[in-house]
């Protein structure tokens, strides 16, 4: 189980709970907005941006090869940014903050 | 009763469903009735001939929104509901069970149903499938399951029919692709990319047939035997379908809206008669980058056109612009296309160092960027959406030369 906290670009905060996925797939279950997940989670679409803040990068981890690709040319992307259809839940991500960048 | 406007969406895929919310998001306040015949909570299709086929994924992980999120919104959704008739006079549809629903704005998101061939005895055939829906992906993993010999034929060698193989070699098929024309991909791709699809699937150890003709399949004692025009037979198990869609057009037409190829639509998704739109696969629309008008199968062609019809029926003006992209995954191969190739007088090859699954194919009119498929090449895929976008003009011989690197400013003609 894990804590999630999303900050939308309207500057709304929403804390939900997961237990299995990915980041992207729980915030298309709580319909959180700006997090589309278009393509369904492989990486293809980037409508699932999000910015981890520094002190939560630890828990994610670093962006894959192609995920770094995805989001190059991305608005809005910068050295936080990460897709969250690539980062899979666990309680290592608990009580984690995401800003979502669009 | 409230005077709010009512919006009624036919069809609760990727292009209905994403409608559905783009309208609360635009400030819809009126009702938002949504129906498929589909009884399945709306869920993403490409999966079905990837991920969900090999087994590693449930139809549940990959639902398009949760049920929630529709009560949330106040979407009504309408599952396992046939739509038969469209009255645009008086602007209302008959449902199959009799009742009707009113509306101030339609949206058809219909969608398309697999091409069944002209094949004899294709009707009597044992275990054949079509890949549309995820009955048909949970039909083909069930059969699949409980086949002993577990020999696979598919008909047609598009990228349905292709992922389709690789996802059930995965699970130890043992798997032929039957393809009518000279080369796989024929009709969506260049012999370059369709060289490189065939070389996988022999290599992963798929057969691949082409020039294959099948004009009949005989069957007994669940085994079909598959007949070609050139004599030759096959014998299959299984038999899966990809030989293509056929448009879901028959409500538009009780609703004697235009149509060529698919339903006639504007630059807003607007269809003939000014009160119904139609967005997604079913729709024969412009695409102004490329100066043509196209149908289009994809995900972001239906995400990106409901996104337009939702802001042109809260009252705005959008115009449909978008550079279209795909994707495609087969075994530890990623595809990612972006833009459209058709007209390309000029290749461009550039492989990366290393490892021969690593290139990307560059189509080019003149000077002019049209299209790029990237294999496992995300950084090949994002600098061609950025030049396409930006009409850039690129360095050809730059863009070969692997040791270039590969960033805009080492590749943009000066």
């Amino acid at each position: 189980m894990a804590k999630i906290t999303f900050i939308t670009s309207d500057h709304e905060t929403i804390t939900v709970e997961g237990t299995s996925g990915s980041v992207m797939q729980l915030a298309v279950k709580n319909n959180i907005q700006g997090i589309d997940g278009d393509c369904g989670g492989v990486c293809s679409c980037a409508t699932c941006h999000v910015h981890v803040p520094t002190e939560f990068q630890d828990k994610t981890g670093k962006a894959s090869e192609i995920e770094k690709d995805m989001l190059e040319f991305e608005d809005n992307a910068n050295e936080s940014s990460r897709l969250s259809c690539q980062l899979d839940i666990s309680e290592a991500l608990d009580g984690i903050v995401l800003h979502i960048a669009n | 009763m409230s005077n709010q406007p009512t919006c009624v969406i036919i069809g609760a895929s990727h292009a209905g469903v994403n409608c559905a919310f783009a309208l609360r998001r635009e400030g819809w306040e009126g009702a938002i009735h949504l129906y498929d015949s589909d009884p399945m909570l709306p869920y993403h299709r490409p999966p079905l001939s990837k991920g969900y086929l090999s087994g590693a994924e449930k139809i549940e992980d990959n639902v398009l929104k949760s049920a929630d999120s529709y009560r949330e919104e106040n979407i009504h959704l309408h599952l396992g509901l046939k739509v038969t008739n469209i009255h645009p006079t008086d602007k209302h549809i008959s449902l199959q069970d009799g009742s009707t629903q009113a509306y101030d704005h339609l949206v058809l998101a219909t969608g398309a149903r697999p091409l069944i061939p002209p094949i004899r005895g294709l009707e009597s055939a044992q275990n054949i499938f079509s890949m549309r829906t995820a009955q048909d992906a949970t039909d083909i993993r069930e059969a699949f399951q409980a086949s002993q010999n577990k020999r696979i034929a598919v008909i047609g060698g598009g990228y349905i029919g292709l992922e389709t193989a690789a996802s059930l070699k995965k699970l130890g098929a043992e798997a032929i692709i039957l393809e009518r024309e000279n080369r796989i991909l024929s009709r969506v791709t260049s012999p370059e990319m369709s060289q490189f699809f065939h070389q996988l699937h022999t290599e992963k150890g798929v057969q691949v047939w082409t020039q294959k003709n099948v004009v009949s399949v005989e069957s007994n004692n669940q085994l079909n035997i598959i007949h070609c025009e050139d004599g030759t037979r096959y014998e299959a198990d299984m038999i899966v379908l990809g030989v293509g869609i056929r448009v879901n057009t028959q409500l538009a037409e009780t609703a004697g809206l235009d149509i060529h190829n698919g339903i006639r639509v504007d630059a807003s998704t607007r269809t003939s008669d000014e009160s119904i739109y139609a967005i997604g696969d079913c729709t024969y629309h412009h695409n102004p980058h490329y100066d043509c008008f196209i149908r289009l199968e994809s995900v972001q062609n239906a995400v990106d056109q409901a996104k337009i019809a939702a802001a042109a029926i809260c009252g705005k003006e959008p115009v449909y612009n978008s550079i279209p992209w795909f994707w495609s995954d087969q075994y530890d191969v990623k595809l990612q296309m972006v833009g459209l190739s058709n007209g390309y007088d000029e290749v461009v090859v550039r492989k990366e160092a290393g490892d021969g699954h690593r290139f990307s194919v560059w189509y080019f009119k003149g000077d002019t960027l049209l299209a790029v498929d990237a294999v496992n090449n995300a950084k090949a895929y994002v600098l061609g959406t950025k030049f396409i976008k930006g009409g850039t003009r690129v360095d050809k011989k730059q863009l070969a030369d692997p040791t270039v690197d590969f960033k805009p400013a080492a590749l943009i003609l000066h």
